[in-house]
């Protein structure tokens, strides 16, 4: 905790009382100034300005603003336009002009072109979009790369050890193809136009809307026209209210929304904490005499230590220029506080089996996002009156075949096939005004779904174990491989990513190479490669519920993590203007909404909300 | 007097996304990337709306020259409150040629066609940074043209208008019907907020060719070759003057 030196005993009591405190609106102001009155030692300069930390009712200077909000109804709406909710979105409207019904469904988006937030390996299995849309390569869908070799390698310092990939193996490839996601979440969002759905790009969900009675409502947009002080700019506007019969959550690996309703309906009373990776990505066009199309090469070890989980993939794309998409995944239950995720990526790239291969080409795009781990174990309960979980943001991932969205995509279609005889019955049937649909998650423990991630489940906390990764493999070995995932044990995860942090003094720092500027970049050249971009005069979105713990906490303990596991660049520590001490510097215009800093963060302190919609990375097919 | 205001809207590349040229060097990638409206024609229609709000004008008309996707353009311009829109279509090889004189052209034409009082535009575009598309147009129709409009005000049948110019602010007063193009600080334009796109879902967008407008595309100019700019070579400290001086006749400056 508090050296005791720095701080009296009565605030470190204080300090003690005030983090037990679950943090709802009022406390966080309450707690910072009796924080600082407490620890007068310290001036802490304001950092967060957002009015989810500083509501906009005590704050003078929205006295007498219009806050009346435009509402409208639909019968469907969906947060997040990803393969999970434009599955869903597809998938109802289907039914509905099958059967002749009208149904309106309206899809909220917060990236300002559908896509271009979207950010995978990634090598897709085709059987979910098979089932949703059985002429996919009529329609032009651009799944164009077929998988024609995989190849999977342990790395050491200098050499390669091959792993044959038996069939049965998880990690086997054949029959998938290795797809840009982005352009085909683009494809998805034109059929979803074609069957009538209404798409809203650039309108970030920022608030969910309840009735009377608990149920969900529906959701809110993001108001627009807020200087970075936090207070009203002339320009300003409130969001827009979208109400609906049962709103669909799929906002994708940690959404900023689910969040909320899992503490507002306790879905995750009976399920573990949700654990995660981050993964960075790298477009290169390389020289033509090293492209390989359909090739598929992933690797573990190094870089990493046999304790850290993680790997890379690199995926030979075929669609007529020579195009390699690769990156590094790097398990967020990491303790080393030095780690930093993008430097590994960077120095992995420069080990002899994978530097040829990008010598002579061009780097085009990069990004990073991140990723569930938790697989079965950490499925959360999935309905609540008016409203359920579908995609990434409850969390489906397969994580040794490091493929999600075909369960995604699954998951979303199944709420569709669900919700749709609840919405179009005769008498709307349910006890609270927002509709509850529990045959969804019913519909799901019956599926393939359900029975690919048991089979799983065990795979990932194998790791953590003495020996690691290679504990990690040879469990694999036996019980995937032979015993098909049937034991009849499921093992636990560690606990939460943040807890996992040894405090700096007991961990030795990384010395990582210099950048080449050839095959390894810096961290701020690469950020402009994702195009990302925010409204400036916004106030950070990237909010603290204590402006002083990062000083105190991170940096004081951990040498403050957040500046090297953020992918973007967002978290700095820079010298105060008067010398002594070092305050935090958010650069929330670099974030490109990967999440990881409300996961790892060690304090718990990073409330990740949704900047104004439209803003964030510019992704193209990635 | 119609009371009707043209104003222009141009798709471009998103200021912050980093652009790369095509590996034949005839252009830079657009496919796929994210665009945007023009900024300086965003602030164009949001002073052709603060108009109308004052009642000054009595309606709003953007225009866009573009492939089918330029819509999505015109779709914003009349989220933030115009209120219709004509999409000029140009697509394919004639769209790559597309410039300031052609564009011209069909806006001359329409403000014909429609009888338009005023025309608003960006003062530039920032793919091309040309400039040139008000100055053409006024001529084509030998109107009045105020460019760099800081400050835009309608007294009578005269606009009063202050020009941003090397020198300072030059305060002018044209007859109407003119040419005004925006710059920066003219106004802050609002925000298409969603409620306000729904609306525009139902605002009419008229479809026309050029050749409907008697206009003649061909380009005067050819583009011979696109490329990056040179790799900035890095700078090198010198520790004396006398070094500075060697180290300059070196690179045969001095």
């Amino acid at each position: 905790m508090f050296p005791a030196s720095r701080y009296s005993c009565q605030a470190h009591r204080c300090v003690r009382l005030l983090q037990k405190i679950k943090t709802e609106h009022a406390t966080p102001q309450l707690y910072t100034t009796l924080n600082r009155r407490a620890c007068s030692t310290v001036s802490t300069p304001r950092i967060t300005t957002h009015y989810t930390i500083h509501p906009r009712d005590k704050d003078p200077r929205w006295e007498g603003v219009e806050m009346e909000r435009f509402a409208d109804e639909a019968d469907v709406v969906i947060v997040g336009g990803g393969p999970a909710g434009l599955a869903a979105a597809i998938r109802l409207k289907q039914l509905a002009n099958k059967h002749e019904k009208e149904l309106r469904v309206c899809l909220v988006e917060k990236a300002p072109q559908i896509g271009a937030h979207t950010l995978s390996g990634a090598c897709l299995e085709p059987s979910a979009l098979t089932e949703l849309i059985p002429d996919w390569k009529e329609r032009g869908a651009p799944l164009n790369t077929p998988v024609t070799e995989d190849v999977f390698s342990i790395l050491t310092e200098k050499y390669r050890i091959p792993v044959p990939i038996v069939p049965g193996l998880p990690m086997q490839n054949h029959g998938n193809y290795i797809v840009r996601m982005g352009n085909l979440v683009r494809w998805l969002g034109e059929q979803a136009e074609e069957v009538g759905v209404e798409l809203y790009p650039g309108y970030a969900a920022a608030e969910v809307l309840f009735h009377e009675d608990g149920s969900v409502k529906g959701i809110a947009t993001n108001d627009v026209g807020i200087a970075k002080d936090g207070s009203p700019k002339d320009i300003f506007e409130r969001g827009m209210e979208l109400h609906a019969k049962i709103t669909l959550f799929g906002e994708g690996c940690h959404g900023h929304l689910a969040k909320q309703l899992y503490k507002k309906f306790n879905l995750r009373e009976n399920c573990e904490p949700q654990t995660y990776a981050i993964g960075l990505k790298e477009l290169w066009m390389i020289d033509e005499k090293k492209w390989r199309p359909g090739r598929v090469e992933h690797s573990v070890g190094w870089p990493l230590d046999r304790n850290t989980y993680g790997g890379s993939f690199l995926y030979h794309l075929n669609e007529g220029e020579p195009l390699v998409a690769l990156g590094f995944v790097v398990g967020l239950d990491y303790t080393n506080p030095y780690l930093s995720p993008f430097r590994e990526f960077q120095r992995w790239k420069h080990h002899p089996f994978v530097a040829p291969t990008l010598e002579g080409g061009q780097r085009i795009a990069y990004g990073a996002r991140a990723l569930n781990e938790g697989g079965f174990q950490s499925i959360p309960k999935l309905t609540f009156p008016g409203g359920l979980l579908i995609g990434c943001s409850p969390g489906f991932m397969n994580v040794p075949k490091i493929k999600g969205t075909h369960t995604a995509m699954k998951s979303g279609m199944l709420a569709a096939e669900a919700i749709f005889p609840k919405l179009t019955a005769e008498t709307l049937d349910s006890e609270t005004a927002g509709l509850h649909v529990p045959e969804y998650a019913e519909n799901l423990k019956n599926s393939w779904v359900w029975k690919e991630l048991y089979a799983v489940r065990n795979i990932r906390p194998s790791f953590h174990n003495y020996f690691g990764l290679y504990g990690g493999m040879i469990y694999t070995g036996i019980f995937y491989w032979i015993f098909r995932g049937k034991e009849p044990w499921t093992l636990k995860h560690c606990g939460t990513d943040a807890n996992q942090l040894k405090p700096a003094k007991e961990c030795t720092p990384i010395e990582y190479p210099k950048p080449d500027g050839k095959i390894s970049f810096d961290l701020l050249s690469s950020v402009a490669l994702s195009g990302t971009n925010h409204e400036g005069d916004q106030p950070p979105h990237l909010t603290l519920k204590d402006d002083s713990i990062p000083v105190a906490r991170n940096l004081g303990i951990y040498d403050g993590p957040e500046q090297r596991f953020c992918p973007a660049g967002v978290y700095e520590y820079v010298p105060l203007d008067t010398g002594d001490g070092m305050r935090l510097q958010i650069n929330a215009q670099n974030c490109v909404h990967c999440k990881t800093c409300d996961i790892k963060d060690p304090s718990q302190n990073i409330n990740w909300v949704v900047p104004e919609g439209g803003g964030g990375p510019a992704y193209n097919g990635m | 007097m119609s009371g009707r205001v043209l104003v222009g809207v141009k798709r471009v590349i998103d200021y912050a996304v980093k652009i790369r040229v095509k590996p034949d060097n005839t252009g830079v990638v657009t496919d796929g990337v994210k665009h945007s409206m023009n900024p300086f024609c965003e602030i164009a229609v949001e002073e052709a709306v603060k108009l109308k709000e004052k009642k000054l004008i009595k309606e709003v008309v953007a225009v866009s020259c573009g492939p089918q996707q330029s819509q999505e353009t015109i779709r914003t311009a009349l989220a933030m409150g115009a209120d219709r829109g004509i999409h000029v279509d140009v697509s394919g090889k004639d769209y790559e040629n597309l410039g300031p004189l052609q564009v011209s052209k069909i806006l001359a034409a329409l403000a014909k066609q429609e009888d338009a009082q005023l025309i608003l535009l960006g003062k530039q575009a920032i793919d091309d940074d040309c400039n040139q598309t008000g100055q053409m147009t006024a001529a084509l129709l030998d109107w009045p043209q105020g460019t760099f409009a800081s400050e835009v005000s309608l007294e009578g049948d005269k606009i009063n208008l202050v020009r941003e110019i090397d020198g300072g602010l030059e305060h002018i007063k044209i007859n109407t019907p003119a040419v005004i193009t925006a710059d920066l600080r003219l106004n802050t334009p609002r925000y298409a907020t969603l409620p306000n796109i729904m609306k525009a879902k139902k605002k009419k967008i008229a479809t026309v060719k050029p050749a409907d407008l008697g206009v003649d595309l061909t380009s005067r100019l050819e583009v011979l070759k696109v490329e990056e700019p040179p790799q900035r070579q890095a700078g090198m400290k010198v520790e004396t003057v006398e070094d500075l001086v060697v180290k300059l006749k070196e690179a045969g400056r001095v």
